[in-house]
């Protein structure tokens, strides 16, 4: 355990872990209540269009990177709400397009290698100082605008209809939380790469929905978790010698499953009382 | 009361695609009334709910809520939808449910102030879920959850109220709880719209009544006729049969037979 903080990239890895998890748990709870991960992937592939543009014109990847993603996702959050029924076909479109203007891009800049593996499945072991104060200020924006805008986001998801004709602009809201995901998108980029992004944003705050009916807990809850996947992933990887971000997504899978197996064990026993509660009253 | 009709509704029409949900539609009702809008079921009566609340926009006609715009005026509407249309796995609480109606009142940002809180108990325990507070919507039955609903849409003390469906989940008791519910706020003055496809319970406490199926057949004294039945549901016998209070046919009859005598 010690041996392995000795490390600086350990360390930074670590703290990495950590500030992703708050941006997970945060953001996460809200894709996963408002059916929002598929949005999520298509918003992490495309990012690789944005990669692809920062080697093209040379700049650092986040550079590119950020504001290019959060244009595709403005994008692909404004083509699901005004065409509800072909939103999954246009993310999908925009995912692959995406991807596709990413390699190409790479292609046309000769002489230019990225190392691609390390986007697809993250690279938490090579996290800056500078990426973790990114980080940090990421996290802060976030967690300010869900404090701030709670009740105005529990009520637009919970209801937007309802929402809408109570005054709460709800459009913007929509966009405000569209372009949080990107961010935390980014984010996780950097940690478990673009391919298991979905993973971190829907299976932990889908492991605190089973266990909590309050959203700001579930919140809580889904971050605690996230932390938990991040530190127990990286020390099997570092132990194991395996790639951290698989490591992380299936500690983090196997924790689901076992979730939803308790769930159903805890619900069947409910029926079950409740059942026998019947049979005494009717005796 | 101030001489504005609280609903006013011009020659609208709408469309999904290509085909007509509400057609050249036109009424108006004063503030204090009790509509009622029946209608089979794909008739349009949802559509035309959404139109006057401004959720959707229609593609011909004008429409005044309250005497203006309903983007402007719709903050003083409540609004029930139907509980079945409503996520009932959503990780929410009752109370927090129910303060929900309460969000929009302090602007962006700003947190309830414990009278709010205080108004959305009181509301809870008005609709008789007191006890229920603390539990999770799923844990709910649907009536319950109905009930929810209208707390959420009352704890704003709105001038107009609209309902969908919102016995459509219920028992026959928890039915009539909610109407004489709807009735006392009604006596104490707010304006009720209700869109519903069950004719008999409704004719019980409407004072004017709407029937669409596209088109759209008003009348401001709540009478239903057989014309109006025919014309929107296409099956006449049916609905009368099944129990379309014969107080309605009576008084209509005996009203059209004292003209006659005169």
């Amino acid at each position: 355990m010690h041996e392995f903080l000795q490390y600086d990239f350990m360390r930074n890895a670590l703290f990495a872990g950590f500030l992703v998890s708050i941006a997970c748990g945060v953001v996460g709870t809200l894709v996963v209540v408002n059916r929002l991960s598929f949005l999520a992937g298509g918003v992490a592939h495309a990012a690789y269009g944005g990669l692809g543009l920062s080697a093209f014109l040379g700049i650092p990847p986040m550079t590119g990177t950020i504001p290019f993603s959060l244009a595709s996702s403005l994008l692909m959050g404004f083509a699901s709400r005004r065409q509800k029924e072909r939103s999954d076909t246009i993310i999908g479109v925009m995912w692959a397009l995406g991807m596709a203007i990413g390699i190409i891009l790479i292609d046309l800049k000769p002489g230019y290698f990225v190392d691609l593996m390390s986007y697809l499945f993250g690279s938490i072991l090579a996290v800056s100082r500078a990426s973790l104060v990114l980080m940090a200020v990421l996290d802060c924006i976030i967690l300010l605008i869900v404090i701030g805008l709670y009740k105005e986001f529990l009520s637009m998801s919970y209801d937007e209809e309802f929402a809408l004709v109570s005054g709460i602009p709800v459009a913007m809201l929509y966009y405000v939380m569209i372009l949080l995901i990107a961010l935390t998108v980014i984010m996780l980029i950097r940690v478990v790469g673009l391919i298991l992004v979905i993973a971190l944003c829907t299976i932990p705050a889908s492991i605190a929905e089973m266990f909590t009916k309050d959203l700001r807990r579930m919140m809580a809850i889904a971050a605690a978790l996230g932390m938990l996947f991040t530190t127990a992933g990286l020390l099997l990887s570092y132990w194991c010698n395996l790639t951290s971000g698989a490591t992380i997504i299936l500690i983090a899978g196997i924790f689901y499953i076992i979730s939803l197996v308790v769930r159903s064990r805890r619900k069947n026993g409910k029926q079950f009382h409740r059942d026998s509660g019947k049979a005494a009253a009717v005796r | 009361m101030n001489g504005v009709p609280a609903i006013e509704v011009a020659r609208v029409s709408f469309y999904y695609r290509n085909e007509a949900a509400v057609r050249d539609v036109n009424f108006s009702i004063e503030e204090g009334d009790f509509l009622g809008i029946i209608g089979p079921n794909g008739g349009g009566k949802s559509t035309l709910l959404r139109l006057i609340l401004g959720v959707l926009k229609p593609h011909a006609g004008t429409i005044r809520l309250l005497g203006d715009h309903p983007e402007k005026t719709r903050r003083s509407a409540g609004y029930v939808p139907q509980e079945t249309s409503t996520n009932k796995e959503f990780p929410i609480l009752v109370r927090d449910a129910v303060r929900m109606g309460l969000a929009a009142r302090r602007g962006l940002g700003n947190r309830l102030t414990s009278d709010d809180k205080r108004a959305a108990d009181s509301m809870i325990e008005e609709v008789g879920l007191g006890p229920l507070r603390n539990l999770t919507i799923g844990e709910l039955s649907g009536g319950q959850r109905q009930k929810v609903l209208l707390a959420r849409a009352l704890v704003s003390q709105p001038r107009i109220l609209f309902l969908d469906e919102p016995t459509a989940s219920i028992d026959t008791t928890g039915t009539d709880e909610i109407y004489q519910h709807l009735e006392r706020l009604n006596n104490a003055g707010t304006t009720v719209v209700l869109v519903t496809h069950n004719v008999s319970i409704v004719s019980k406490y409407i004072k004017s009544v709407a029937c669409i199926n596209k088109d759209l057949y008003f009348h401001a004294d709540g009478v239903i006729d057989q014309e109006m039945i025919t014309k929107t549901f296409g099956c006449p016998v049916d609905f009368v049969d099944h129990g379309v209070p014969h107080r309605v046919f009576h008084e209509h009859e005996k009203r059209h037979g004292d003209r006659r005598h005169a």
